[in-house]
């Protein structure tokens, strides 16, 4: 079940990306497709941002990862690299768990 | 630890491979992770697009080539005015971003099995930092920004009542019908 949901999310992506480079300009020069698809990432990744941050299950929390999330806006912000956001928002998380 | 190491090989796009992790390791099914990816992925079709008109259009190439269009390979080529100095910019990136891509899974994966409780090195507030820093690029306007807060919202007002995962598509379903609407005006 696993490894069938993997396989077809692989496929998927690869369709896409087969699909730019193949189809007519025309579908993909269509204004609803250029100004609808790079508006998905953004909500995607903004609803993924804020479910991964407060909640648990099914249930909305506030916990440390809140902090660790501040911590990580500021790291944007200063234009830190990719892994640096990421380790600095990881070391808040455990170092407020440790005190 | 197969499957995450196939994902880099196979699906070789970063926000799709974290989405379809991180909907999964919540709790939700695989096939609202796969959405939820394939969703994030549309994006490569735009820049296969932009791209296509730098690569060979034909063959097996095309077939290969269509493996490495993500963000960075798309960056680094559209940034290149020759077309010959293009299509090197995108094969040479798509090359090193893939070896090391897999390389750093492989070493991911085998390290997680050394590893005590996630939690204990605050690595479940990893995640969300990282779709952060992959999120923080494409705010450089008012209406993205608006959507991102907004998507927020949707999705956390919808967790509760809903399984693992769906409140992203619900978000994604949205923001969809808004970009059919704002364009027709």
């Amino acid at each position: 079940m696993m490894w069938a949901g993997v396989l077809v999310a692989c496929a998927s992506c690869y369709a896409l990306k087969l699909a730019g480079l193949s189809l007519p300009a025309s579908v993909l020069q269509d204004a609803r497709v250029q100004r609808t698809v790079p508006l998905v990432p953004v909500a995607l990744l903004a609803a993924l941002v804020a479910t991964q941050t407060f909640s648990t299950g099914h249930h909305l929390v506030v916990d440390v990862r809140t902090t660790a999330l501040l911590v990580a806006i500021g790291m944007v912000l200063l234009r830190a690299p990719f892994l640096v956001v990421v380790a600095s928002a990881a070391a808040t998380a455990a170092l407020l768990r440790l005190i | 630890m197969l499957q995450t190491c196939a994902l880099s090989v196979l699906m070789f796009t970063g926000a799709s491979q974290f989405a379809l992790v991180g909907v999964v390791g919540a709790g939700g099914s695989v096939w609202a992770g796969a959405a939820t990816a394939a969703l994030l992925g549309s994006r490569n079709a735009l820049y296969g697009m932009r791209l296509s008109s730098i690569l060979d259009r034909t063959g097996w190439r095309r077939a290969a080539a269509a493996h490495f269009v993500i963000d960075e390979t798309t960056a680094m080529a559209i940034a290149r005015d020759p077309v010959a100095d293009s299509r090197l910019a995108f094969w040479a990136t798509g090359l090193a971003v893939f070896a090391l891509w897999n390389l750093g899974t492989l070493i991911g994966a085998l390290a997680t099995h050394a590893l005590p409780d996630p939690k204990v090195l605050g690595f479940d507030a990893a995640p969300p930092a990282a779709f952060l820093a992959l999120l923080a690029p494409r705010l450089r306007a008012r209406e993205p920004m608006a959507i991102a807060l907004g998507a927020g919202v949707v999705a956390l007002v919808c967790l509760p009542f809903v399984p693992a995962g769906v409140p992203l598509l619900i978000v994604a379903v949205l923001v969809a019908i808004y970009g059919v609407l704002r364009s027709r005006t």
